[in-house]
């Protein structure tokens, strides 16, 4: 929806022979053509999809990188011999991308700004590459379109027209940006190449004359080059601490296995099992297709591990008996987030003075003093709950005085009688920080005064009173945060 | 039909031997400090096992504490694991570091795993019972867990037997089903002896003993946790026993002497 209307974001080659256009209204255009088949728009999807086009060109060069919405780039310097030249390199990857029902046009440049504009302004073969760039229209320097308008206006119809000018008069005219772009074509200026995948430690790649085309041969191969991997890192003297497999299909897809641990490992069987955890819990199998013609196992993030010494006879612990091996294969499989650990964080907030953190995410243990009050003695009972609810849940209170202690209290369709209690306790929100304390609705935090109530079963409670009676609010409401052991 | 006998009684040697009655007899017991209980046990609950903790639907407090506690006494100062369910992260509460120092239980050492259902648990349960390194794993399940079988529990039993690590089956507002757990407990809040000034004290629970896979079972015992000593004690030995009134802590004694109520059995033996 774009202004109140459905209208049309991309159109295919014959929705542009018929007369359509981007940007038309869908009325008008079914008005046009009444058999025509609309899709909604799904960038995310598009996005996706291009990404995982790109991880497939790793195979031609480790630099690639998307191209805006609809491009792809590759950086094939040094990288045309291996395929017998660059129109060669050029030649497969059109036709592997080709294969998915994608219209392909593709141009070889020396800058990425040159071959941008090649492959979407084509033009009748050229001597070189800078008669090619000079014969470009004006838009193919990506300026704004009253830009390119006014250029055209101004009689500058190519790139060549603007070069042949002086700079200064244009850049008065147009901006910086022209000349910066202009620059760019023309090979003058150099701006790098921002690859999808940053470089790793260690690198393995396998080839194979013929698909394979079942997935437990394809990991049997994956472990022979995490040992690989294993060894090369060992020399280092480094472990792993992310790993990322990826095989590719013969037919130019690529699927990414990446696992993370806890600590530095570079032991083969070890990864492989992380990497089956993720196989397992993944929601659509691996799909071999034609199979896989290529695999590669990277390691983008490696620490320092020191060397192990062999374990003498029933020595050593096996690694795979260790937590860390265990909090592994449970984040891998469970999700990253779902295995935390609880780190103390400096706020007398109740419920912002810990942190729920990954337990895969090393931390070095911080000390958690007993908090409560700097009175509590070892051996006093515990002065905060085992369980903390938040947001808190209000409950209804009977109190002997407005600002006493509760005597009543209604929780969850239960009656509660209290009978014993300790309180209050004061905690003010922090002023520093001005919406901290502050429950849904409140713009700014309260006092709460914290009762330990016993009820008339035993079962401990951490309530509060939210809001100074009088000062702060006419009927504070309470709250119940937490329940004791 | 002669001939059956003797297969009959080969057979039985065949269960019994499958049994590895050798190994339960053999196994570590961790004391929880209350002498009754621990004397009744024969020197405390049973390392390397399962252990049923029921709570009713108001008691997570106690049946909580009481499960993380006695997953720490197993584990000495190995990491324990806490796994729940996402469900009993919304209606229970969150666990709250502060809170479990001030138990006594070391949040550092604490994991906790946040399992989208009762299937991921269970399974995840299992892998970390046969990791060694852990000192007690405590599964929270709340209401009827149908994936809480007695398959389901026995192979719980069997990779705890093999790891030696103490699993704590937590099982909040559930019904007893038959299953492979060693002992199988009923747990809710007790009022504690009140500190000066009538404030609540040490956090103290009622526990029955509904089943226990060798022994007799039924009796019932008031524990009260000791956050100094770190271990549980009973009623009489406070430390703040001189100013409060003993008119409600007089009434219900430690001990197998306190009245039980009239259809346990029937609950309790469902296994």
């Amino acid at each position: 929806m774009v202004r109140g209307a459905m209208r049309l974001g991309c159109i295919d080659a014959d929705g542009l022979a018929i007369g359509l256009m981007p940007g038309m209204t869908l009325a008008d255009a079914r008005a046009r053509e009444p058999d025509l088949r609309v899709f909604e728009t799904d960038p995310h999807a598009d996005q996706d999809w291009l990404e995982r086009l790109c991880d497939g060109c790793a195979r031609y060069t480790p630099n690639a990188a998307p191209d805006g919405i609809d491009g792809l780039m590759l950086d094939i310097s040094g990288c045309g011999h291996l395929w017998g030249g660059d129109d060669a390199l050029a030649a497969d990857a059109v036709e592997r991308l080709e294969r998915h029902g994608l219209r392909v046009r593709h141009a070889l440049a020396s800058s990425p700004e040159a071959a941008h504009a090649l492959a979407r302004f084509p033009g009748p073969p050229a001597p070189d590459e800078d008669a090619a760039v000079r014969r470009l229209p004006v838009e193919a320097l990506g300026l704004d379109p009253d830009s390119a308008v006014a250029l055209r206006r101004a009689g500058l119809r190519t790139v060549g027209d603007l070069a042949a000018r002086p700079a200064a008069p244009l850049a008065a005219r147009f901006g910086e940006e022209a000349i910066d772009a202009l620059d760019a074509l023309l090979g003058r200026g150099h701006r790098p190449l921002a690859p999808r995948r940053p470089r790793a430690a260690v690198r393995i790649d396998r080839r194979f004359a013929e698909p394979i085309g079942s997935t437990a041969y394809a990991l049997k191969i994956l472990e022979d080059m995490a040992a690989e991997a294993g060894d090369r890192l060992a020399e280092r003297g480094e472990g792993g601490r992310r790993f990322e497999a990826i095989f590719f299909r013969s037919d130019g897809l690529a699927f990414p296995l990446r696992v993370e641990t806890s600590l530095p490992i570079r032991d083969a069987p070890a990864i492989l099992r992380l990497m089956r955890e993720r196989i397992d819990a993944l929601s659509d199998p691996i799909d071999p297709g034609f199979g896989f013609d290529m695999l590669r196992l990277t390691v983008p993030q490696a620490e320092k591990l020191a060397p192990t010494q062999l374990a003498l006879e029933g020595g050593e612990a096996r690694r795979e008996d260790s937590v860390a091996a265990l909090v592994d294969r449970l984040s891998i499989r469970a999700g990253r987030a779902r295995i935390q650990r609880l780190a103390p964080r400096d706020s007398h907030i109740p419920e912002q003075a810990q942190l729920a953190l990954p337990a895969v995410e090393p931390r070095a243990p911080e000390p958690w003093q007993q908090l409560g009050d700097a009175a509590a003695e070892p051996g006093d009972p515990p002065m905060r709950p085992l369980h903390l609810f938040d947001p808190p849940q209000p409950i209804e209170v009977m109190a002997l005085l407005p600002d006493g202690p509760p005597h009543r209290f209604r929780w969850r369709r239960g009656l509660h009688d209290v009978t014993r209690y300790e309180g209050p306790e004061r905690i003010a929100p922090e002023w520093w920080h001005a919406s901290d304390g502050a429950i849904a609705g409140d713009a700014i935090g309260r006092t709460r005064d914290y009762y330990r109530v016993e009820d008339a079963r035993g079962r401990r409670y951490w309530i509060f009173r939210h809001g100074l009676q009088g000062a702060e609010t006419p009927h504070p409401a309470w709250y119940i945060h937490g329940l004791f052991a | 039909m002669a001939e059956s006998i003797p297969s009959l009684a080969a057979l039985r040697r065949h269960i019994a031997s499958l049994d590895r009655a050798p190994a339960r007899d053999a196994c570590v017991r961790f004391a929880t400090g209350h002498g009754p209980l621990d004397a009744m046990l024969g020197g405390g609950l049973a390392r390397g096992r399962v252990h049923e903790v029921f709570g009713a639907g108001g008691e997570e407090g106690a049946a909580t504490g009481l499960a993380l506690l006695w997953a720490q006494l197993a584990g000495g100062n190995a990491p324990l694991l806490w796994l729940r369910s996402d469900g009993a992260a919304r209606i229970g509460g969150l666990p709250y570091g502060p809170g479990l120092a001030a138990l006594g239980l070391d949040p550092a050492r604490l994991l906790l795993g946040a399992m989208p259902d009762d299937a991921m648990l269970l399974r995840a349960a299992v892998d970390a019972l046969r990791c060694p390194a852990l000192g007690g794993l405590v599964m929270e399940l709340r209401g009827r867990a149908p994936l809480l079988d007695l398959t389901a529990s026995r192979r719980l039993a069997l990779a705890a037997e093999a790891s030696g690590v103490t699993a704590l089956l937590l099982r909040i507002d559930g019904a007893p089903v038959p299953s492979a757990a060693d002992t199988r407990w009923q747990v809710a809040a007790a009022p504690s002896a009140p500190l000066p000034g009538n404030a609540p004290g040490h956090s103290a629970f009622d526990l029955t003993l509904l089943r226990r896979r060798a022994g007799p079972d039924g009796q019932a015992w008031r524990l009260v946790w000791d956050t100094e000593r770190r271990c549980f004690g009973d009623v009489g030995d406070e430390r703040h026993g001189d100013g409060r009134d003993r008119a409600d802590a007089a009434a219900p004694l430690s001990g197998a002497g306190l009245p039980l109520p009239a259809d346990r059995s029937a609950a309790g033996r469902a296994a």
